[in-house]
């Protein structure tokens, strides 16, 4: 379909983004924002082409020093001559659908401005975040970025299921907050490959780290941690004075080698991937059945369970066998 | 599929550490649905052009209030104009009536002076960016 | 209980040198120098002044700003203004110089001498007080994070004009919590900020008992948007948190506290500015008192510069900002401070012209020799409104000081370190700047000329202050000159100790600034040599 001489416009800004162009990058990556054909296109190129690039997700409470962290981080990867990107996502106001995006700062200055970081909100379509930044991440990877950070605010379970679908996932926690519990309750112990007591020169930091291992222990026990096999490290860390960073980093890059050495990287790459097929398919569905419901037939269906004629259930199946029918 | 949300750039270029303005202007715009990425204080115009670029923005919204206009609102579109970005450059704050003219001509987009009203400001930013979406 | 205090009053005003002035009305009727019920002026908790006599004894010092372009312009200017009888002097210094950068560096660009003097070298400041003899007037300077270097080249020209440091009286502003939460005219991180400023207290403390090593202020807190009693709550705050810091460092409260003083913003909301000094010299002496143990009489006072509000004065119809500083200045005097300075009515556009300044020069005087206010001490006291609104605004100050003092765990000082790390003052300024601006916009807020009342703008025929881009060109040839005239290896070896110092904790940083800057490093230099130890700081965007 696309011959030499006529590429189309995502192919040819594609083709920019693989070269390196910063700013190719980034309108590929308003495209997978947005959704739509285009999007699908740029799947399709990134499909497959994200090479070994290691996926990392940093997570955990509002005020944890995520962002400070993760500039110390990217610093570090810097200097040992890695070529880092960030995603740094931030909620959207769920009145106003507009956000304030202000994580680069400190995470700009601290890795001497030289890495690629992106902002993006959740912009409230809680299907879409779902895509687009496993979308993103892809972009970034197939334009020759490793590792790929992805930075979220741990506080929604999308925002947990985005953080659970990296590589490596860390979860950061800080003392006498109570965030360990937090963590626990949002069911961010399930996806954490490597913790991180920020703020570690806090009264209570030992407390936290006494509670997320008390918690891993329970964990271990009642052998709900048998799939992950192995017991998630704690780090004290505080960001701030520039402490511990490279031992975080070194954990999760011990983490990527564990993975490999015991086949399971593919493995989780694989559930990611089934993963996304069953999200996408599911808003494929979506957005046929808000069609259907919105037609005359459907809503005359809709009327007739509104009238008591007909029972939900009955519409139901109705509606699916059309569904099905219509292709 | 609806309009993507406008994304803007906001910041100070300089070392002017006068912020309140523009962290008003950041919360009035994400109230009118608009995603602020904020950039703050002590930018320079390749600091911004770097962001401009990954963040793929639609407008660049700079607070200025020492004088330092004439000076530096310039640097920033010719900044742009070196990347070949083609991103609208609005310039709010303290502006003299008798200078918005020379910005004009300088390639800022809009000027919107001091205590301008909220509709003005979120007028001010869409239109730049639809007549760029329009052309772009 | 009352008549004790009259009484103990009485003697102290008796022991005071007044001013040879009528004290009566306009039309001739005698006045008491205070009514109504004590504690009175000059009585702890000096709520109604700090001392017995006020302005009956001595005015409020008329100090007004000076700064811009080269150090010899604004050495023509500061000798004008002694000429004319000031004998206090206050230096505005421009941005370049403000954040520690050099004339040439490429921050520098379109900012050199506009904002204030631009000042890179010891030679720069000796030109600046050139033939003026610092043993005799008072100098105030306004700088924040370079404030040691500025200090050191001071005390290094009056050594070079044979005055020794213990002579020199004035001030530094030196209020570095305060950048993190409003200003933003920060370099290092607060920690390492808070020893410069320590190692400042220890030095001036010992060797310069006439000058004042921190103006606490809370001017620009009130410009960035908080309310009040924000400004004033956190003014204080910041300043226990100073007085913890110095304590902390050895130096017994009662050493040091008597040369603190405090800065606050005069906003239009006349009776509320009024209640907020009140408040301000009340609740001070109390904490001094109660939490600090101080137990000199000066340790416990409040002694207050003010400023009419920048932020109040508009760019439409610009004249009737004449009005306002009016208001505000007549609130600071009601309020009892110790020293004012009121804005030129076109500051909203540009620098002040000569006229301007006059103008709000004048606006001063007007208030103290003509409104007759200075007769009485706090002659507002006792009015139902203004003691209830005193007592309202240590209301709320002390809700804050509680929330710091739990964040900190029992010391303020920790509690401001936490809400400058967490975004608490910001935020909080943030929320209020943001409520401010949407009664502006909904209108429920008038403000004159703005939002209502906007006949009479005349944009097109003002007449404003513009610098052109000489300074710049004249501080590049001289840094330049200077550079190849000094010992190159002196200036290493001074610098290299300096990064050396910075790096132990207890060894204050005073005297190997001095040497840096007697070698003629710059103030760039010296930031820089600070920097390599003490690192940087980015705030956190909290909006």
């Amino acid at each position: 379909m696309n011959t030499e001489s006529s590429r189309s416009p995502v192919d040819e800004v594609f083709g920019r983004a693989a070269a390196g162009e910063r700013r190719a990058v980034g309108r590929l990556l308003s495209i997978v924002e947005a959704g739509g054909p285009q999007a699908d296109e740029v799947t399709e190129l990134t499909h497959g082409r994200t090479g070994t690039a290691h996926i990392v997700g940093i997570t955990g409470a509002p005020g944890a020093g995520k962002s400070t962290l993760t500039g110390q981080l990217v610093a570090h990867i810097v200097a040992c001559g890695g070529r880092p990107a960030v995603l740094a996502v931030d909620p959207s106001s769920p009145l106003t659908g507009g956000a304030i995006l202000g994580d680069r700062i400190r995470m700009d200055d601290l890795a001497g401005g030289d890495v690629f970081i992106r902002s993006m909100a959740t912009r409230g379509h809680s299907g879409g975040l779902a895509l687009a930044v496993p979308a993103a991440l892809r972009v970034l990877a197939a334009a020759g970025y490793d590792p790929v950070i992805v930075e979220t605010v741990g506080v929604g379970q999308v925002e947990v299921d985005v953080a659970g679908t990296a590589d490596t996932t860390v979860v950061v926690v800080t003392p006498g907050t109570g965030d360990a519990v937090q963590a626990n309750k949002a069911g961010l112990l399930e996806v954490a490959d490597v913790f991180v007591v920020n703020k570690a020169d806090r009264p209570g930091a030992s407390d936290t780290r006494r509670d997320l291992e008390l918690m891993l222990d329970l964990s271990h026990l009642s052998g709900l941690d048998a799939a992950a096999g192995r017991r998630p490290p704690i780090v004290m860390s505080d960001a701030l004075q520039g402490a511990g960073a490279t031992e975080v980093w070194a954990e999760v890059v011990a983490h990527r080698a564990w993975l490999v050495a015991n086949d399971r990287l593919e493995g989780r790459r694989a559930s990611r991937s089934r993963h996304e097929v069953r999200v996408r398919v599911e808003q494929l569905l979506e957005a046929d059945v808000d069609a259907l419901l919105a037609a005359p037939s459907g809503q005359q269906l809709l009327d007739s369970v509104a009238a008591g004629e007909l029972s939900p259930a009955a519409a139901a199946h109705t509606l699916r066998s059309d569904l099905l029918a219509a292709d | 599929m609806t309009e993507p949300n406008i994304r803007i750039l906001l910041a100070k270029l300089g070392l002017d550490g006068h912020d309140r303005g523009l962290k008003v202007v950041a919360r009035l715009l994400r109230d009118a649905g608009m995603e602020v990425i904020y950039l703050g204080l002590r930018q320079t115009a390749e600091s911004i052009v770097a962001a401009a670029e990954q963040e793929d923005a639609d407008a660049i919204g700079l607070s200025m209030h020492n004088a330092g206009h004439l000076t530096l609102a310039p640097r920033m579109v010719a900044a742009l104009a070196v990347a070949e970005l083609e991103i609208p450059v609005i310039v709010g704050g303290i502006v003299p009536d008798e200078d918005v003219a020379a910005l004009r001509d300088a390639g800022v987009a809009a000027v919107l002076g001091p205590g301008a009203p909220a509709e003005e400001v979120v007028d001010v930013v869409r239109r730049a960016v639809d007549q760029r979406r329009s052309t772009g | 209980m009352d008549g004790d205090d009259r009484s103990r009053w009485s003697k102290a005003y008796e022991g005071a040198v007044l001013r040879d002035v009528p004290f009566e009305t306009m039309s001739g009727v005698p006045v008491e120098p205070v009514y109504g019920a004590g504690p009175y002026p000059g009585q702890y908790p000096y709520t109604r002044g700090v001392h017995p006599a006020m302005y009956r004894s001595r005015l409020w010092t008329m100090r007004m700003f000076a700064g811009f372009g080269t150090a010899e312009d604004t050495n023509g200017r500061f000798k004008e203004l002694l000429h004319h009888g000031g004998t206090g002097l206050s230096t505005a210094f421009d941005m370049p110089t403000l954040m520690g950068h050099d004339s040439d560096s490429g921050w520098a660009l379109g900012e050199v001498g506009r904002a204030g003097v631009a000042i890179d070298t010891l030679a720069d400041m000796r030109d600046l007080f050139a033939d003026i003899d610092l043993a005799t007037v008072s100098t105030s300077m306004t700088i924040n994070g370079p404030a040691p270097i500025l200090l050191a080249m001071y005390i290094a020209v009056a050594e070079q004009t044979g005055v020794e440091r213990s002579a020199l009286a004035g001030t530094i502003q030196n209020d570095i919590l305060k950048e993190y939460q409003a200003q933003k005219e920060y370099i290092y991180p607060p920690r390492p900020s808070m020893r410069l400023v320590t190692d400042m207290m220890r030095f001036t403390t010992a060797e310069m008992p006439l000058w004042h090593p921190v103006s606490i202020s809370g001017y620009h807190i009130r410009e960035a948007g908080s309310t009040a009693a924000q400004e004033l709550a956190f003014t204080l705050a910041n300043g226990f948190a100073y007085v913890e810091a110095a304590r902390s460092t050895g130096l017994p409260v009662d050493d040091f506290a008597k040369r603190l003083s405090f800065f606050f913003n005069a906003h239009i909301d006349f009776f509320e500015e009024i209640a907020k000094l009140r408040a301000a010299r009340r609740i001070w002496a109390r904490w001094m008192k109660e939490r600090y143990g101080a137990t000199a009489e000066r340790s416990l006072l409040c002694r207050i510069h003010t400023q009419t509000a920048g932020v109040s004065l508009t760019a439409q119809q610009p004249e009737i900002n004449i009005a306002r500083v009016a208001i505000q200045a007549l609130a600071a005097a009601l309020g009892g401070t110790q020293s004012l300075h009121t804005d030129s009515y076109d500051e909203a556009l540009a620098l002040p012209t000569e006229e301007a300044a006059r103008i709000a020069l004048r606006t001063q005087q007007i208030v103290a020799h003509e409104t007759g206010v200075t007769n009485v001490a706090d002659p507002l006291g006792g009015s139902a409104y203004v003691e209830e609104l005193t007592d309202e605004m240590e209301r709320q100050a002390e809700a804050i000081f509680a929330h710091l003092d739990e964040l900190g765990e029992g010391s303020i000082l920790e509690g401001v370190y936490a809400g400058i790390e967490n975004g608490y003052f910001v935020g909080e300024i943030a929320d209020a700047a943001y409520r401010f601006e949407r009664g502006v916009n909904d209108g429920q807020r008038i403000v004159v000329g703005v939002n209502a009342f906007t006949d009479g703008d005349d944009p097109e025929n003002r007449n404003l202050l513009r610098i052109g881009p000489e300074t710049e060109d004249y501080q590049r040839k001289r840094l330049d000159a200077v550079k190849a005239d000094r010992d190159g290896q002196r200036v290493q070896d001074t610098l290299a100790q300096l990064t050396s110092d910075a790096a132990d904790p207890t060894l204050n940083l005073m005297p190997p600034i001095l040497d840096a800057v007697r070698a003629m490093a710059t103030e760039g230099e010296i930031v820089d040599a600070l920097r390599e130890e003490f690192g940087t700081y980015v705030e956190k965007a909290v909006i």
